[in-house]
Protein backbone atom coordinates (compact mmCIF):
# COMPACT_ATOMS: atom_id res chain seq x y z
CA UNK A 1 0.00 0.00 0.00
CA UNK A 2 3.02 2.56 1.03
CA UNK A 3 4.33 1.47 -2.52
CA UNK A 4 1.19 2.95 -4.46
CA UNK A 5 0.96 5.64 -2.58
CA UNK A 6 4.73 6.40 -3.18
CA UNK A 7 4.74 5.75 -6.98
CA UNK A 8 1.69 8.20 -7.41
CA UNK A 9 3.15 10.72 -5.10
CA UNK A 10 6.44 10.23 -7.44
CA UNK A 11 3.43 10.49 -10.77
CA UNK A 12 2.91 14.34 -9.33
CA UNK A 13 3.64 17.13 -11.14
CA UNK A 14 5.35 19.18 -8.80
CA UNK A 15 4.01 22.48 -8.52
CA UNK A 16 5.27 25.55 -10.73
CA UNK A 17 3.95 28.56 -13.09
CA UNK A 18 4.95 26.12 -15.79
CA UNK A 19 3.05 22.93 -14.68
CA UNK A 20 -0.36 22.47 -16.06
CA UNK A 21 -2.45 20.08 -14.34
CA UNK A 22 0.04 17.44 -15.96
CA UNK A 23 3.28 16.79 -17.42
CA UNK A 24 1.77 14.92 -20.48
CA UNK A 25 -0.38 17.97 -20.90
CA UNK A 26 2.26 20.30 -21.46
CA UNK A 27 3.69 17.61 -23.26
CA UNK A 28 1.19 17.16 -25.59
CA UNK A 29 0.49 20.85 -26.43
CA UNK A 30 4.06 21.19 -26.85
CA UNK A 31 3.81 18.95 -29.68
CA UNK A 32 0.62 20.05 -31.06
CA UNK A 33 2.15 23.46 -31.30
CA UNK A 34 5.03 22.22 -33.48
CA UNK A 35 2.46 19.86 -35.47
CA UNK A 36 0.75 22.88 -36.06
CA UNK A 37 3.48 24.66 -37.31
CA UNK A 38 3.98 21.78 -39.95
CA UNK A 39 0.34 22.19 -41.20
CA UNK A 40 1.07 26.25 -41.19
CA UNK A 41 4.42 25.93 -43.11
CA UNK A 42 2.10 23.73 -45.58
CA UNK A 43 -0.66 25.82 -45.78
CA UNK A 44 1.78 28.95 -46.36
CA UNK A 45 3.65 27.54 -49.28
CA UNK A 46 0.34 26.62 -50.33
CA UNK A 47 -1.21 29.76 -50.92
CA UNK A 48 2.37 31.06 -52.03
CA UNK A 49 2.24 28.73 -55.19
CA UNK A 50 -1.49 29.15 -55.53
CA UNK A 51 -1.23 32.93 -55.71
CA UNK A 52 1.53 32.83 -57.86
CA UNK A 53 0.18 30.77 -60.69
CA UNK A 54 -2.05 31.84 -63.47
CA UNK A 55 -3.25 28.43 -64.56
CA UNK A 56 -4.56 27.49 -61.05
CA UNK A 57 -7.88 25.58 -61.48
CA UNK A 58 -11.15 26.57 -59.50
CA UNK A 59 -10.92 23.61 -56.61
CA UNK A 60 -14.80 24.16 -56.92
CA UNK A 61 -14.81 23.08 -59.88
CA UNK A 62 -12.25 19.72 -59.97
CA UNK A 63 -13.04 18.81 -55.91
CA UNK A 64 -16.49 18.38 -54.95
CA UNK A 65 -17.46 19.77 -51.80
CA UNK A 66 -20.68 18.37 -50.55
CA UNK A 67 -18.78 14.98 -49.49
CA UNK A 68 -15.74 17.00 -47.86
CA UNK A 69 -18.58 19.21 -46.31
CA UNK A 70 -19.95 15.97 -44.68
CA UNK A 71 -16.39 14.45 -43.74
CA UNK A 72 -16.24 17.65 -41.70
CA UNK A 73 -19.26 17.15 -39.91
CA UNK A 74 -18.06 13.57 -39.35
CA UNK A 75 -14.92 15.38 -37.82
CA UNK A 76 -17.00 17.82 -35.63
CA UNK A 77 -19.13 14.71 -34.62
CA UNK A 78 -16.21 12.43 -33.51
CA UNK A 79 -14.74 15.68 -31.57
CA UNK A 80 -18.12 15.55 -29.69
CA UNK A 81 -18.05 11.77 -29.24
CA UNK A 82 -14.53 12.13 -27.70
CA UNK A 83 -15.48 14.92 -24.85
CA UNK A 84 -18.22 12.68 -23.99
CA UNK A 85 -15.55 9.88 -23.20
CA UNK A 86 -13.53 12.37 -21.35
CA UNK A 87 -17.12 13.63 -19.23
CA UNK A 88 -18.18 9.77 -18.81
CA UNK A 89 -14.53 8.81 -17.49
CA UNK A 90 -14.21 11.36 -15.16
CA UNK A 91 -17.56 10.36 -13.60
CA UNK A 92 -16.40 6.86 -13.64
CA UNK A 93 -18.50 5.74 -16.06
CA UNK A 94 -16.06 3.19 -17.89
CA UNK A 95 -18.76 1.84 -20.36
CA UNK A 96 -19.62 5.46 -20.88
CA UNK A 97 -16.02 5.61 -21.87
CA UNK A 98 -15.37 2.47 -24.06
CA UNK A 99 -18.97 3.72 -26.20
CA UNK A 100 -18.05 6.86 -26.72
CA UNK A 101 -13.90 6.30 -27.98
CA UNK A 102 -15.54 3.65 -30.50
CA UNK A 103 -18.10 6.02 -31.58
CA UNK A 104 -14.83 8.27 -32.40
CA UNK A 105 -12.64 5.54 -33.77
CA UNK A 106 -15.75 4.79 -36.18
CA UNK A 107 -16.01 8.71 -37.04
CA UNK A 108 -12.06 8.62 -37.72
CA UNK A 109 -12.28 5.08 -39.94
CA UNK A 110 -15.11 6.34 -41.84
CA UNK A 111 -13.14 9.79 -42.35
CA UNK A 112 -10.43 7.89 -43.67
CA UNK A 113 -12.74 5.83 -45.60
CA UNK A 114 -14.42 8.42 -47.21
CA UNK A 115 -10.87 10.16 -48.22
CA UNK A 116 -9.76 6.89 -49.63
CA UNK A 117 -12.82 6.57 -51.87
CA UNK A 118 -12.18 10.56 -52.89
CA UNK A 119 -8.50 10.26 -53.77
CA UNK A 120 -8.96 6.91 -55.93
CA UNK A 121 -11.83 9.36 -57.73
CA UNK A 122 -9.57 11.95 -58.26
CA UNK A 123 -6.63 10.12 -59.22
CA UNK A 124 -8.73 8.18 -62.10
CA UNK A 125 -9.60 11.62 -63.66
CA UNK A 126 -6.59 11.98 -63.82
CA UNK A 127 -5.24 14.20 -61.04
CA UNK A 128 -2.22 13.05 -59.76
CA UNK A 129 1.01 13.91 -57.11
CA UNK A 130 2.57 15.12 -60.47
CA UNK A 131 -0.27 15.85 -63.30
CA UNK A 132 -3.44 17.61 -63.22
CA UNK A 133 -5.66 17.70 -66.60
CA UNK A 134 -7.40 21.01 -65.12
CA UNK A 135 -4.38 22.98 -64.54
CA UNK A 136 -1.37 23.52 -62.54
CA UNK A 137 0.29 19.92 -61.89
CA UNK A 138 1.42 21.44 -58.30
CA UNK A 139 -2.31 22.13 -57.53
CA UNK A 140 -2.31 18.11 -57.53
CA UNK A 141 1.16 17.92 -55.27
CA UNK A 142 -0.19 20.15 -52.98
CA UNK A 143 -3.72 18.64 -52.26
CA UNK A 144 -2.39 15.06 -51.93
CA UNK A 145 0.48 16.80 -50.15
CA UNK A 146 -1.55 18.32 -47.54
CA UNK A 147 -4.49 16.19 -47.50
CA UNK A 148 -2.65 13.15 -47.13
CA UNK A 149 -0.56 14.69 -44.43
CA UNK A 150 -4.07 15.28 -42.91
CA UNK A 151 -5.00 11.90 -43.54
CA UNK A 152 -1.66 10.61 -41.73
CA UNK A 153 -2.48 12.48 -38.60
CA UNK A 154 -6.56 10.41 -38.65
CA UNK A 155 -4.88 7.95 -39.54
CA UNK A 156 -2.45 8.17 -36.44
CA UNK A 157 -5.16 8.96 -34.50
CA UNK A 158 -6.95 5.64 -35.07
CA UNK A 159 -4.14 3.77 -33.43
CA UNK A 160 -3.79 6.33 -30.38
CA UNK A 161 -7.30 6.19 -29.75
CA UNK A 162 -7.36 2.39 -29.82
CA UNK A 163 -4.53 2.13 -27.65
CA UNK A 164 -6.47 3.86 -25.43
CA UNK A 165 -9.47 2.25 -25.92
CA UNK A 166 -7.91 -1.09 -24.81
CA UNK A 167 -6.28 0.71 -21.80
CA UNK A 168 -9.45 1.55 -21.32
CA UNK A 169 -10.94 -2.20 -21.19
CA UNK A 170 -8.15 -2.72 -18.92
CA UNK A 171 -9.17 -0.87 -16.20
CA UNK A 172 -6.67 1.68 -16.14
CA UNK A 173 -8.58 4.64 -16.46
CA UNK A 174 -11.05 5.91 -13.96
CA UNK A 175 -12.70 9.28 -12.45
CA UNK A 176 -9.11 10.08 -10.59
CA UNK A 177 -6.74 9.28 -13.04
CA UNK A 178 -8.13 10.00 -16.84
CA UNK A 179 -5.30 11.49 -18.07
CA UNK A 180 -4.34 9.39 -20.83
CA UNK A 181 -8.04 10.41 -22.32
CA UNK A 182 -7.71 14.09 -21.73
CA UNK A 183 -4.73 13.74 -23.78
CA UNK A 184 -5.83 11.77 -26.80
CA UNK A 185 -8.73 14.22 -26.72
CA UNK A 186 -6.29 16.59 -27.31
CA UNK A 187 -4.69 15.12 -30.12
CA UNK A 188 -7.81 14.50 -31.79
CA UNK A 189 -9.59 17.35 -31.61
CA UNK A 190 -6.62 19.41 -32.83
CA UNK A 191 -6.46 16.71 -36.25
CA UNK A 192 -10.53 18.37 -35.87
CA UNK A 193 -9.70 21.65 -35.84
CA UNK A 194 -6.75 20.91 -38.60
CA UNK A 195 -9.17 19.49 -41.39
CA UNK A 196 -11.29 23.18 -40.58
CA UNK A 197 -8.55 24.92 -41.89
CA UNK A 198 -7.48 22.76 -44.50
CA UNK A 199 -11.40 22.37 -45.84
CA UNK A 200 -11.24 26.23 -46.28
CA UNK A 201 -8.18 26.72 -47.70
CA UNK A 202 -7.75 23.95 -50.20
CA UNK A 203 -11.47 22.85 -51.29
CA UNK A 204 -13.95 26.12 -50.23
CA UNK A 205 -11.72 29.56 -51.17
CA UNK A 206 -12.27 29.16 -55.07
CA UNK B 1 -7.50 17.17 -9.89
CA UNK B 2 -10.41 16.74 -11.60
CA UNK B 3 -13.65 18.78 -12.06
CA UNK B 4 -11.85 22.04 -11.53
CA UNK B 5 -14.06 23.69 -14.11
CA UNK B 6 -17.70 23.43 -14.82
CA UNK B 7 -17.93 21.07 -17.70
CA UNK B 8 -19.09 23.65 -20.81
CA UNK B 9 -22.07 22.75 -22.96
CA UNK B 10 -20.66 20.28 -25.88
CA UNK B 11 -23.82 20.16 -27.41
CA UNK B 12 -24.04 24.24 -27.93
CA UNK B 13 -20.72 24.10 -29.44
CA UNK B 14 -21.38 21.35 -31.57
CA UNK B 15 -24.73 23.03 -32.81
CA UNK B 16 -22.78 26.15 -33.26
CA UNK B 17 -19.99 24.56 -35.51
CA UNK B 18 -22.70 22.66 -37.25
CA UNK B 19 -23.89 25.80 -38.31
CA UNK B 20 -20.93 27.84 -39.47
CA UNK B 21 -19.75 24.45 -41.41
CA UNK B 22 -23.27 24.86 -42.98
CA UNK B 23 -22.98 29.02 -43.67
CA UNK B 24 -19.64 28.51 -44.95
CA UNK B 25 -20.91 26.51 -47.49
CA UNK B 26 -23.94 28.96 -48.27
CA UNK B 27 -20.90 31.42 -48.38
CA UNK B 28 -19.12 30.02 -50.97
CA UNK B 29 -21.83 30.38 -53.42
CA UNK B 30 -22.43 34.23 -52.67
CA UNK B 31 -23.01 36.28 -55.85
CA UNK B 32 -19.73 38.73 -54.61
CA UNK B 33 -16.16 38.65 -55.74
CA UNK B 34 -13.61 35.91 -54.52
CA UNK B 35 -11.61 38.16 -52.34
CA UNK B 36 -14.78 38.78 -49.92
CA UNK B 37 -15.75 35.22 -50.32
CA UNK B 38 -12.39 34.32 -49.46
CA UNK B 39 -12.30 36.27 -45.89
CA UNK B 40 -15.70 35.77 -45.33
CA UNK B 41 -14.42 31.73 -45.52
CA UNK B 42 -11.50 32.23 -43.64
CA UNK B 43 -13.37 33.99 -40.54
CA UNK B 44 -15.29 31.27 -40.31
CA UNK B 45 -12.41 28.81 -40.35
CA UNK B 46 -10.37 30.59 -37.69
CA UNK B 47 -13.67 31.13 -35.69
CA UNK B 48 -14.60 27.28 -35.99
CA UNK B 49 -10.95 26.72 -35.06
CA UNK B 50 -11.39 28.79 -32.02
CA UNK B 51 -14.02 27.08 -30.60
CA UNK B 52 -12.84 23.56 -31.16
CA UNK B 53 -9.65 25.13 -29.39
CA UNK B 54 -11.36 26.83 -26.68
CA UNK B 55 -13.85 24.64 -25.74
CA UNK B 56 -13.29 20.74 -26.76
CA UNK B 57 -9.52 21.38 -25.74
CA UNK B 58 -10.81 23.30 -22.88
CA UNK B 59 -8.30 26.23 -23.66
CA UNK B 60 -10.36 28.76 -22.19
CA UNK B 61 -10.11 26.67 -18.64
CA UNK B 62 -6.60 26.75 -18.42
CA UNK B 63 -3.51 28.12 -17.17
CA UNK B 64 -2.02 30.98 -19.03
CA UNK B 65 1.10 28.76 -20.15
CA UNK B 66 -0.73 26.49 -22.40
CA UNK B 67 -2.72 29.50 -24.23
CA UNK B 68 0.88 31.06 -25.02
CA UNK B 69 2.28 27.89 -26.38
CA UNK B 70 -0.88 27.40 -28.50
CA UNK B 71 -0.17 31.17 -29.77
CA UNK B 72 3.07 30.46 -30.87
CA UNK B 73 2.37 28.76 -34.07
CA UNK B 74 -0.12 31.36 -35.15
CA UNK B 75 2.53 34.10 -34.50
CA UNK B 76 5.16 32.15 -36.37
CA UNK B 77 3.07 31.66 -39.24
CA UNK B 78 2.10 35.41 -39.50
CA UNK B 79 5.74 35.84 -39.49
CA UNK B 80 5.78 32.94 -42.51
CA UNK B 81 3.30 34.61 -44.31
CA UNK B 82 4.81 38.21 -44.16
CA UNK B 83 8.21 36.58 -45.27
CA UNK B 84 6.46 34.92 -48.55
CA UNK B 85 4.56 38.27 -49.33
CA UNK B 86 7.05 38.72 -52.11
CA UNK B 87 6.72 35.68 -54.01
CA UNK B 88 2.74 35.92 -53.45
CA UNK B 89 2.90 39.59 -55.09
CA UNK B 90 5.91 38.56 -57.50
CA UNK B 91 5.58 37.98 -61.38
CA UNK B 92 3.14 35.28 -62.37
CA UNK B 93 4.06 32.02 -63.66
CA UNK B 94 2.71 29.38 -64.64
CA UNK B 95 3.54 25.79 -63.20
CA UNK B 96 2.94 23.36 -66.10
CA UNK B 97 6.24 21.53 -66.93
CA UNK B 98 6.62 21.57 -70.92
CA UNK B 99 5.73 24.94 -72.61
CA UNK B 100 3.69 23.31 -75.56
CA UNK B 101 1.87 20.51 -73.11
CA UNK B 102 1.49 23.57 -71.25
CA UNK B 103 -0.27 25.87 -74.01
CA UNK B 104 -2.44 22.67 -75.15
CA UNK B 105 -3.55 22.20 -71.48
CA UNK B 106 -5.00 25.72 -71.21
CA UNK B 107 -6.24 26.26 -74.39
CA UNK B 108 -7.58 23.00 -74.90
CA UNK B 109 -8.34 20.55 -71.80
CA UNK B 110 -10.52 18.62 -73.42
CA UNK B 111 -8.05 17.11 -75.48
CA UNK B 112 -5.75 16.49 -73.42
CA UNK B 113 -5.16 12.43 -73.96
CA UNK B 114 -3.70 13.14 -77.54
CA UNK B 115 -1.79 16.76 -76.65
CA UNK B 116 -0.36 14.86 -73.66
CA UNK B 117 1.66 12.59 -76.59
CA UNK B 118 2.68 15.32 -78.51
CA UNK B 119 3.59 16.90 -74.83
CA UNK B 120 5.95 13.95 -74.17
CA UNK B 121 7.48 13.77 -77.99
CA UNK B 122 8.11 17.26 -77.27
CA UNK B 123 9.61 16.29 -74.07
CA UNK B 124 11.80 13.78 -75.85
CA UNK B 125 12.86 16.06 -78.84
CA UNK B 126 14.22 19.01 -76.19
CA UNK B 127 16.06 16.07 -74.43
CA UNK B 128 17.72 15.27 -77.62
Amino acid sequence: MSQVAAASHAAEPAESPLTPESWGKLGMWVFLAGDAMSFGALLAGYGAIRAGSVDWPNPLHVLGISLTAFMTFLLICSSVTMVKALSAIKHGNRAGLRNFLLLTILGGVTFLGLQAYEWTHLIHSGMTFTSNPHGSYLFGTTFFAITGFHGMHVTGGVIYLSIVLVNGLRGKYSAENHNGVELVGLYWHFVDLVWILVFTFIYLIG
Amino acid sequence: MSASHKEPNYMAVFFLLAVLTAIEIGVVYLPTTKMIIAILLVGLALGKAALVAMYFMHLKFEKRTLGIIALTPLILCTLLIIALLPDLTGAPHKTTTIPAEQAAAVEQPEAMPADAVDGEAAEATIQQ
